[in-house]
This record gives structure tokens, sequence and C-alpha cells, in this order.
């Protein structure tokens, strides 16, 4: 997985993967050649007294040190360059896939662990790439440099060597191996944390009314301390891995003299090649501890990136057609085919064999109880969610046919929770129509009834709005997500219960400013009394997901019980006539 | 009961640390990281080690084990030099009598082992210890911001992007445990190494000892002066990781919008921006903040050329023993590399604090007034008494002007209006999620400002539009309001509120998760779920926010008697917009403007012929128009 991912997001920067290990190579060589050159300034010069060989030589050790800083320096500048845009690739990737998502892979996901993924988990696997660039890089070439000349000395001491590297790398190997799922779970654990502070910051106003602080802080507390629990286990294992490298190279020292000594008093090596060899192995010593520590924060990376691939060999539910088919009309007609719906793995189907047609410039009602699919029906338009058989038709065209875009640019949707963005109201009309006029957003809002309010709110226009238009009352909300609606001027409306926190009167009002503007549109509405919808050119009745009726006001009245019975409970509610 | 006359930001007492001024307020919208103050960078990192100090026990605990291990270490590669000692006697003495004395070589050996075994030990310890040291702290951190969350003002979190605030729990916290977790051993252990080997320096020679010293100046003034630009560039890439989580989180919260809106591109675009911005800080960041190591050690080879150089120009001249300046070179590479570590662990640092800056920084915003008064446990009438009440959420606008009315115990005071004429205001206030700027709200003659927040909100149920509920089963939502709930008593508030009959036909019956936007509990169940919530509260007063909106009429039948039930005995204030629900209200307060306009019963207001009457008129005789 998590190679995977690194091949395919560091490919465009191999280049400078390639500058840096050459950089690192020549930088640790020259470190290599410092103690080299010493050595000749204390042979020659120091004993022979040749104080212009040791200025010379000198001079030659200022020259590479100076190389070796300026090519560290280099390497680390490409190092961190490759490294954060492999970040900023990763992050890109992901979030474009995720907008390709419908409504269904972003539920299965999560938002709060989509958001993790995002972030925490592309820093992970960023933060290895950049210690490896600039630490780990030089590692092997300071050890096999290490390696080549501790084996010139004597060759028959290396089996200590042999010993104790493969030691150290399975020592550290069982460490990550117990430290992956100890991280796997800190991943999971992370996007609880971020699940519970979203839900308290988004149900502020609730958690403060019930008083449920306390309760709300033991929630949180509990997921802290998984956290903390976690990353502790996690942070102990780490804590193993540098003492035991350290310890294993260590008593290979000890090893070397011990079995040097035998050597030497057998006469078969001498005292110069010993004391060499221990001062390479402390060189390889360096190199072992570099590479603890990628072993350190290897696990945590593998898992960000298994968690980054999932996301990212997710398809969406709702694919994009490679030929899309172009809709030619401007006016429209929507037709829905034996449409059945329903969740994987659901016991029965949210909405089954669902049949009608609109032309434009009609309107179709949608009625039905509460939890009868209503909702749902309008999200298949829509195209969030694919029908799992039956077809959507637009312009006799299956939508699935037709660019997704395009079918966008034709639906104005106004859903049950109207959401709004934070920023301005004119930004948030704009998400209707990037390119609004002034003009045009006033004649939207003024058709939404929304006019008003806005003119009095601080910047009119400019006036902001909260994340999930918090600071606006629900009613606001809704006429604001009207006329975001409206000033696309869309083929296809669908109004989802859009009227509900609206007083009678400025219901009223806005529908009546409403209909003209309907007159090329197909409109679907989900309404919940009849006096508002009774007009509509068709009423379609629902009840547990299936069409109980479908007819005019007066032809429901006759055939349909169930519309009958609403009908009645409504006349009895509101006392009027019906 | 005297009632000073409150100012949002003038009584603020809170805020424990101060520099309120550093709040960037409002910078929700901003694309642009505003400059960057690194001032508080020093501020931060004090505060960081206090913060860890806490378990001050331990820390010193793990600075001794850290200075034995240190010390340990070093005197390693001596005992080695030793025994290499022993061996050189050996052939010294090979035409002589023993050869090598291998006793005591083993011996020594052995005792280097022993050496290497401590150290090992203490090292590990040393680790195992500060691991439960820094996660212990990091709980404590989150906690910290948790309960932060529940004391700020609500205008705050408004103002504020919600994945921001969500940036600066996982992100940064993760960040600072990190950095913490991987520095703060190897920076005790680089320091205390750099000491140790300067002592034997000055032992060796004194005078190559201060040009050795003349290398921590220098690379002190080098770090500096890269530390001051990186941490510029750390703070700014762990605002704009922050930036970039609130655009996220934004964008994943409306994905169905974002989509069908087809502003998917321009959401894009706006996060390549913010990305692109943190690619570009987080690379200089990391570049800066890298190439202090590679510098340090150039440092510190130069100081190796110049004592390789002075060293052999002094033996040349014979002011010098060769002995002493090969010691000498050992040391100088001894101390440049745990020079060089300690450079890189402060660099690594440098991230950790610019992100507890973000931190401290949401953990020092201003909060809301701080509780005055204390529980009383009186039984609650539920009288409450709106005294010459004023507010506004902006001063420049004023929305509610000296308003009045008292609400008798058990009455239902229904509120109408238009929208925007206050009516949500009203009961802002009422909850106290907002102060007054003038007046008073009394509850049972007391002053409601002078009651415990908590206190005050326990007497009052609310069932608001918005149907918040949380991540957890139909049961645990019911039991919300009353934890302690028996399963008989959220039962009967679910059969009392229809709630039971729709929760039957559910597969998993009470135990359902009721987890983000699926399709499981429709909108109208989720109202009657708010108000079985609200119900098995058992409050002594409810407040009802356009309740009953969105829902079918049948099942608004069902809320309508759901709410007649939970409106019984307790003094209730409803928000309605059809006037049919609120007909028999014992009192009615017509608003416009923030002004109540007029007051009386259903009957009272239609003979007035006022404004009640104007509105019931617009919605009785509307024509209804139909979209055709």
């Amino acid at each position: 997985m998590l190679l995977h991912l690194l091949q395919e997001k560091l490919r465009p920067y191999r280049h400078l993967l390639w500058i840096v290990v050459v950089f690192q190579a020549v930088q640790s060589l020259a470190g290599l050649y410092l103690p080299t050159l010493n050595a000749r300034i204390i042979d020659r010069g120091i004993t022979q007294g040749d104080t212009n060989f040791i200025w010379r030589v000198g001079g030659l050790m200022l020259l590479t040190t100076l190389v070796q800083v300026l090519l560290s320096i280099a390497a680390i500048y490409f190092g961190s360059r490759a490294s954060m845009a492999f970040g900023r690739d990763t992050r890109s990737a992901l979030f474009h896939q995720v907008n390709s998502f419908s409504s269904r892979e972003v539920a299965h996901f999560g938002a709060p662990s989509l958001i993790t993924r995002i972030t925490n988990d592309v820093q992970q696997v960023q933060m290895l790439v950049l210690t490896t660039c600039t630490l780990l890089l030089a590692a092997p070439f300071t050890a096999i440099g290490g390696l080549v000349l501790a084996l010139q000395q004597d060759v028959n001491l290396s089996w200590i060597i042999v010993i104790a590297i493969p030691l150290v790398m399975s020592i550290l190997g069982t460490v990550v191996y117990k430290m992956v799922p100890t991280f796997r779970v800190m991943q999971v654990r992370i996007d609880r944390i971020n699940e519970i502070l979203r839900e308290q910051l988004s149900g502020i106003r609730v958690v403060r009314a019930f008083v449920r602080e306390p309760q709300e802080k033991v929630r949180f507390q509990q997921a802290n301390q998984d956290v903390a629990q976690t990353a502790l286990r996690g942070g102990r294992l780490m804590s193993l891995m540098f003492p035991t490298a350290t310890f294993i190279v260590n008593v290979s020292c000890v090893a070397v003299v011990w079995f040097g000594s035998n050597r030497i008093a057998a006469g078969q090596m001498k005292l110069g090649p010993m004391v060499a060899f221990l001062t390479y192995l402390a060189q390889i010593l360096m190199s072992v501890m570099m590479a603890t520590f990628m072993a350190a924060i290897w696990p945590r990376a593998a898992v960000s990136a298994e968690r980054i691939q999932e996301v990212l060999s997710t398809t969406s539910s709702v694919p994009i057609p490679t030929h899309p088919t172009p809709i030619t009309q401007t006016r429209v007609d929507l037709e829905l085919r034996n449409v059945d719906f329903e969740y994987p793995g659901a016991a029965s189907p949210v909405l089954h064999n669902i049949s009608f047609k609109v032309s434009a410039g009609e309107t179709l009602a949608i009625i039905g109880s509460t939890g009868s699919g209503k909702t749902t029906l309008l999200n298949l338009v829509a195209r969030l969610f694919d029908a799992t058989s039956g077809a959507v038709l637009i312009d006799g065209v299956d939508i699935t046919e037709v660019a997704p875009a395009e079918l966008w640019s034709r639906i104005g949707l106004v859903p049950q929770k109207p959401y709004l963005f934070s920023g301005t109201v004119s930004s948030n009309l704009r998400y209707g129509k990037q390119d609004a006029t002034e003009q045009e957003m006033w004649n939207a809002l003024t058709i939404a009834q929304a006019d008003s309010f806005v003119r009095e709110m601080p910047g009119a226009l400019e006036a902001v709005i909260a994340q999930g238009g918090t600071n606006v009352s629900g009613g606001q909300r809704q006429r604001l997500a009207i006329a975001r609606a409206l000033i696309r001027q869309p083929e296809i409306y669908l109004f989802d219960d859009s009227f509900s926190a609206l007083d009678l009167s400025t219901d009223a009002k806005l529908r009546a400013a409403l209909t003209p503007h309907l007159k090329d549109s197909v409109t679907l509405i989900v309404g919940q009394r009849v006096s508002t919808i009774r007009h509509a050119n068709q009423i379609l009745v629902l009840e547990d997901g299936l069409v109980v009726g479908l007819g005019n006001h007066e032809e429901l009245r006759q055939s349909c019980p169930t519309y009958e019975e609403i009908v009645l409970s409504q006349a009895l509610q509101e006392g009027d006539d019906l | 009961m005297n009632e000073p006359k409150r100012m949002n930001k003038e009584d603020q007492t809170t805020s424990p640390v101060g520099n309120v001024s550093e709040l960037r307020a409002g910078r929700m919208n901003t694309v642009g990281v505003p400059a960057e103050k690194s001032k508080n960078f020093l501020q931060s990192a004090k505060r960081l080690t206090r913060l860890i100090s806490d378990e001050s026990i331990l820390v010193i605990l793990i600075f001794l084990m850290a200075v034995a291990s240190v010390a340990l270490v070093v005197s390693g590669p001596r005992i080695l030099g030793h025994a290499t000692d022993i061996v050189f006697q050996g052939l010294l003495n090979r035409d002589g009598t023993d050869g090598i004395d291998f006793a005591r070589l083993h011996r020594t050996l052995a005792f280097a082992i022993g050496v290497y075994t401590a150290s090992y030990v203490l090292a590990y310890g040393q680790a195992f210890l500060l691991a439960g040291v820094v996660q212990r702290t990091m709980f404590k951190l989150r906690q910290d911001i948790e309960s932060k969350i529940h004391r700020l003002p609500l205008s705050y979190i408004d103002r504020h992007s919600r994945g921001d605030l969500l940036s600066r729990v996982t992100n940064d916290v993760d960040n600072i445990s990190q950095s913490l977790q991987q520095s703060l051993s190897q920076l005790v252990t680089s320091m205390l190494t750099i000491f140790g080997v300067l002592l034997m320096m000055f032992i060796v020679s004194p005078i190559l000892a201060l040009v050795a010293l003349t290398v921590i100046p220098l690379t002190l003034l080098t770090m500096g002066q890269i530390a001051q630009r990186s941490r510029a560039k750390f703070i700014s890439q762990w605002r704009y990781t922050g930036q970039l989580n609130g655009l996220i989180e934004e964008a994943f919260t409306g994905h169905a919008i974002v989509k069908v809106f087809g502003r998917q591109q321009e959401v894009e675009e706006r996060f390549t921006t913010i990305n692109n911005e943190l690619f570009e800080t987080a690379n200089s960041a990391q570049f800066m903040s890298g190439s202090i190591q590679p510098a340090t050690m150039f440092i510190g080879n130069l100081n190796y050329v110049a004592i390789a150089v002075i060293g052999g120009l002094r033996v040349a001249s014979g002011s010098m023993s060769l002995g002493d300046v090969q010691a000498f070179i050992q040391y100088s590479r001894q101390f440049t590399h745990p020079m060089t570590q300690a450079a890189s662990m402060m660099n690594v640092l440098q991230s950790g604090v610019a992100s507890a800056e973000r931190v401290f920084e949401l953990l020092d915003a201003e909060e809301q007034i701080t509780e005055s008064g204390v529980a009383d446990s009186a039984v609650t009438q539920g009288q409450i008494e709106f005294d010459n009440v004023s507010f506004s959420y902006d001063p420049q606008r004023p929305l509610i002007t000296n308003l009045s009315f008292i609400a008798e115990p058990g009455t239902t005071v229904a509120i109408v209006g238009p929208t925007g004429a206050g009516k949500t205001t009203l009961v802002n206030l009422v909850m106290r999620f907002y102060e007054l700027n003038e007046g008073r709200i009394v509850l049972d003659g007391r002053n409601i400002a002078e009651m415990p927040r908590s206190e005050l909100r326990s007497k009052i149920g609310m069932v608001l539009q918005d149907t918040w509920l949380f991540n957890g089963t139909i049961r645990e939502n019911i039991a919300y309001g009353n934890p302690d709930a028996t399963d008989e008593q959220i039962r009967a508030a679910a059969k009392a509120t229809f709630v039971d009959r729709f929760v039957h036909s559910l597969p998993d019956g009470y135990d359902t998760i009721l987890s983000g936007d699926d399709g499981a509990v429709s909108a109208g169940e989720k109202q009657l779920l708010t108000i079985a919530r609200a119900f098995l509260a058992d409050p002594a007063i409810l407040i009802l926010d356009e309740a009953t909106s969105s829902v079918d009429t049948r099942t608004e039948v069902l809320i309508q008697k759901a709410m007649g039930a939970l409106r019984q005995k307790r003094t209730s204030f409803v928000i309605a917009h059809r006037l049919s629900t609120i007909q028999d209200a014992d009192i009615i307060l017509v608003m416009e403007n923030g002004a109540i306009v007029e007051t009386g019963s259903h009957v009272e207001l239609l003979a007035a012929r006022g404004a009640y009457d104007r509105l019931y008129q617009s919605q009785f005789t509307a024509p209804v128009i139909d979209l055709v």
C-alpha cells in the first residue's frame, strides 16, 4: 500500500529524488574524506613539521566541508520540495476523489474520517518521505562506506557485522510489525475525536440547552483517553527502538575487541586494523540509528497510506458516462420509469416501481407520510444516488448517460435542510450562478421574499453568513436557499419541503411570485399541506416507497383513500374548507 | 437585586492568560494568512514547558535517567579504549612472559557490557516514561480544548470555521505530541553530551577549548537567524493546514449541494489555492529548518579544521604534544555530533511550538461571562419576566428594545410575528446563549444572569427546528436530556411523543444507530425524537421554536398531540408560524422589529383588529396560490 502510493505519487518528482540521492551520496563521501585528510595532517604535516603542508591540507579540508554543506543544503532543498509536493498532490487527489463520490460513499467513510485522511494521514506519509530524503538517503552510503572500509581492515571479524545488522533489522522489524495495528487503531480513534468535536460544535445550542456539557466532556474524555492510550502504546514501542539498536551495535564493538584480541594474540591481526574496525563500526552505528528513525515513523505512515489508498480506490456509485449524450432541448420533460431504489443490504427497498412523467411547465407534487421515500425520489432525479433498477429520463435520455455537470446545470435543488456556506449572502447566491449580477441576485431574493431582510442585514448582499447559516433564522435560511436555486433559472426545480419554515403569508406571497417563473420548467415539489399542492398538475401519493395514487386533486379524492385521509385530517386541523 | 449594565465586552473577567487581542476574530473567510506574529513564540514554548513540567517528579526522574545514560554512553568508548590498551600492553610484552592478559581483558569487556546494558535500561526507561508524560500532557491539552469549547460564547463558534477548530485538536495536538516525543529526549541527551565533552576539552587544553567554544555562539547565531525565518513559516504551515481543514469540512458537509449546484470546480480551485500556499510554506519551513543541521555541521567542521590546523602548527612549534592534539580532535568530533543533533531537534520542536501557539490561541479566546450566583434547589414555579430588556447582536442595529412582559407559571405564551422580528432571539436570551445589553430576565424572582447557566438551562426544555441528534442509538438520543433515565422512562417518553410507534418498525428498534445523513429516520421522525428528548428531560419551562414545520400532516397531528402532552403544567413559549396551532395559547405576543406590538388572547387580539388580526387575515384568507 505504502510503496504503491509512494511510487505513484512520487513519480513526477523522481528527478528531484535522483538529485537528492546523488547529492547525499557525494555529501556523505565528503564526510568520510575529512578524517582521512586529518590523518594526513597528523602523519605528514605534524610529524614532519611541514607547516605549508598543514595549511594546504587544511585548505582542502575547508573546501571539502564547504562542498559537503552546499550539497547537504541542496539535497534538503530538493528533498523537502519533493516530499511537500507529494503531500500537496496526494491531498489534491484525495479531495478530487471525494468530490466525485456520491452521497453514499461520503456516508460510508463519514465526513470526519475523510477530513482526517486528507490532512492528518497525508501529513504522516509526507513526513516519512521528508525524513527519507533528508536523513535516510545518506545512511546507506555511510553504512556501505563504513562496511567496505571495515572489511578492508579484517574480513574475519566481519561475521560480527553479519550477525549484528540482521539482528538489529529483525528486532526493528518485529517492533514495526507490532506497531502497525496500534497505529491502525490510532487513526480510527483520531477520526472519532474529530467526529465527537464536530458534533459538539454543530449541536452546540442543543448541548448547552440540555446542560449536557458534563456528559459531553465524559464522552470526549473517553475518546481522548482511547487516543492517548493508543499513542502511548505506540510511543512505548517506539522507545524500545533506539536503545535496542544502540545496544546491539555497542555489544558488537565489545565483541570486536574480544575476538579481535584473540586474533591479535594468535598473530593473525594487528592492533591498528582493530581500532580502525571499531571506528568504522561506529560509522555503521550512525546509519543504523538513521534507519531506526525511519522505522519509528514507518508504521504510522504505512497505516495512513492504507487509509489514503482506500479512498483513492473507491469509485463513485454514480459513474460518469464515458460518452455522454447531450440534452438538446431547452424545455425538457422528466420521466421516471419503473424506478427502484434500495440501500445495499437493506431488507426492503426505499422506493419501488415508481413511474411518472412531467412535461415542461407542469408541476408534480409528492405527498406522503414521513419516511415514505419522498426525499430519496428527488435525490434520484438530482443523481445524488442512482436508481437500483429502472431509469430516470430527461428528454428521453437516461440521466446516467448525461454528463453530470450538464444534468446539474439544469437542476435547481432546494433541500429539506437548507445548508448555507460560510461567506456572504452574495457568495451563497453565486453558488447558484457564478457570474450572477447584483440585479439578478436582487430579483431572485425578491421572488424568494428574502429581499427585505437581506436589505436590513449589515452589508446587505455582502452581509456575513456563518457556516451552515447559523446566524440567520430557519425561515431566512430557507428563503436564501430558494433564491440560490432560482438564480440558476433551471429547467427542473426540486423543492424538498422547502417552505416549511415560512409563515403562511410569506409562503403565499412566495408561491405567487414564484409561479410565473416556473412556466418553462419541470417542477417537483415535496409538500406536507394539501392546501398548497392541490392545484398541482399531478399529485403522487407515496406510502412506504410505493405509489398509492397518482392524479390530480379531484381524482385522488375519489380514487385514493390514503390521499382522502390526509385531506380530511388537514381539514380538521386547519379548520378551513378544502 | 442590582443589575449592572452588561456589555458583552466590558464585563469580561475570564480569559485566564489574557492576550485577547491576539484573537483574530472574523478570520473565517480570509484566504490569505494574516501577517505572522512570532513574538508569542517564546511564550508558547515556555507555556508548553510549563504544561509538561506538571509532572515534575517524573520529569526530574527522566532527566536524571538521561544524565546517567549519557554518562554511561560517554564512558563506554573509554572502557573499550582501556581494553585496547590491555591488548596493546600484551603486544608489548609479547616477547616477554604472558602476552595479553586475557583475564583482565575479559573482565574489562564484561564491565563494558555491563555499562552498555545499564545505559540501555536507562535509555529505554527514560523514553518509556517520557512517552507517558507526553501522552498525558496531550490528553490534558485536548481535554482543555474541549472544555474551552463549552465556555466560548456562541458568537465565537458561529464566527469560526469548524474545520479549523477541529484541526487544532487533531492535527496541531498530534504535531506537538510527535515533536515532543521525537525531540525531547534527544535534545536533553545532546545538550548533556555537549556539556560533558566541553568539560573534557577544558581539562585537556584550555586554549583549544576556547577555540572550540567559539562554535557555540556561532552556532546559536546561525540557528537563531534561520529559526527566526522558519518559525514564521511553520506558523503559516499550520494555519494553512487549519484553513484547508476548514474548507474540506465545509465542502464535505455540504457535499450534495456542492455537487448539484455544479460548484465542484470552484471549490477545488479554492482548495488548490490553499493547498498550494500550504505547499509553499511547508516547503520553505522544512527547507529552512532542515538547513539548520548542515549549517551546524559546517560550523562544527570549520572548527574541526581550525583545530587540526592550529593544533598542527602548535605541535610543529613544539608548544603542544601530538597526543593532546589527537585527543582534542577526537573530542571536537564528538562535540560536533551532539551539536548538530541538538540543532535538528530544535528544528523539530519549532514546528511543535508553532502548533502549540495555535492551540494556546484557542485556549486564550475570550470566554462567556463567568458564572455568578449559586444554585437554588427550590422547586421551579416557572414564572418568567422580561423586565425592560434590550439586546442586539450588532451594536449598530438594535434588535430588541425595552421589552417587558410576564409569563405566569403553567401558561402557554405564543410568540408570533414575521421572520426576523426577533422571536428566536427571545429564546436565545431566555436560554442565556447571549447576554442582555440592558434590563433583566427574571425566573421565579431570580435574575437569570445571577444563576449558574447550568441551573437555568436544566429548568428549560427546548425543541428547535434544527433537529440535531448525535451519532448514537435512538435510546441514547432520547436520554440526552436525562442520562440517568431508566429504560421504562425512555419508553414512556417515546410512547407519549409517538416515537415508540416508528421505532418498533425499525429492525434494531431503540438500538438503531443514527448516523450521518442516512435515510433510516426521516426528518419528521427526527423532530419527534427531539420532542421525546425534551419530554424526558422534564423541564419546568418549555421552548418550542418553529418545531412543527417540516413534517407531513399526519405526523404533525401526532406532534401537536405530543406537544400538548409536553406543555401540560409547564410554562411554554411557542414560536409558531401557523396561527391555527396557537389559538389556545394563554397569551399571544405579537412581535414586529424587536418590539412587542400587541399582547392578548386570540379572541382579544382579533377583536382589537390590529397587527395580529392582519396577520391572521393574511394567513387564512390569502388566496392559495399553486405552482402551476
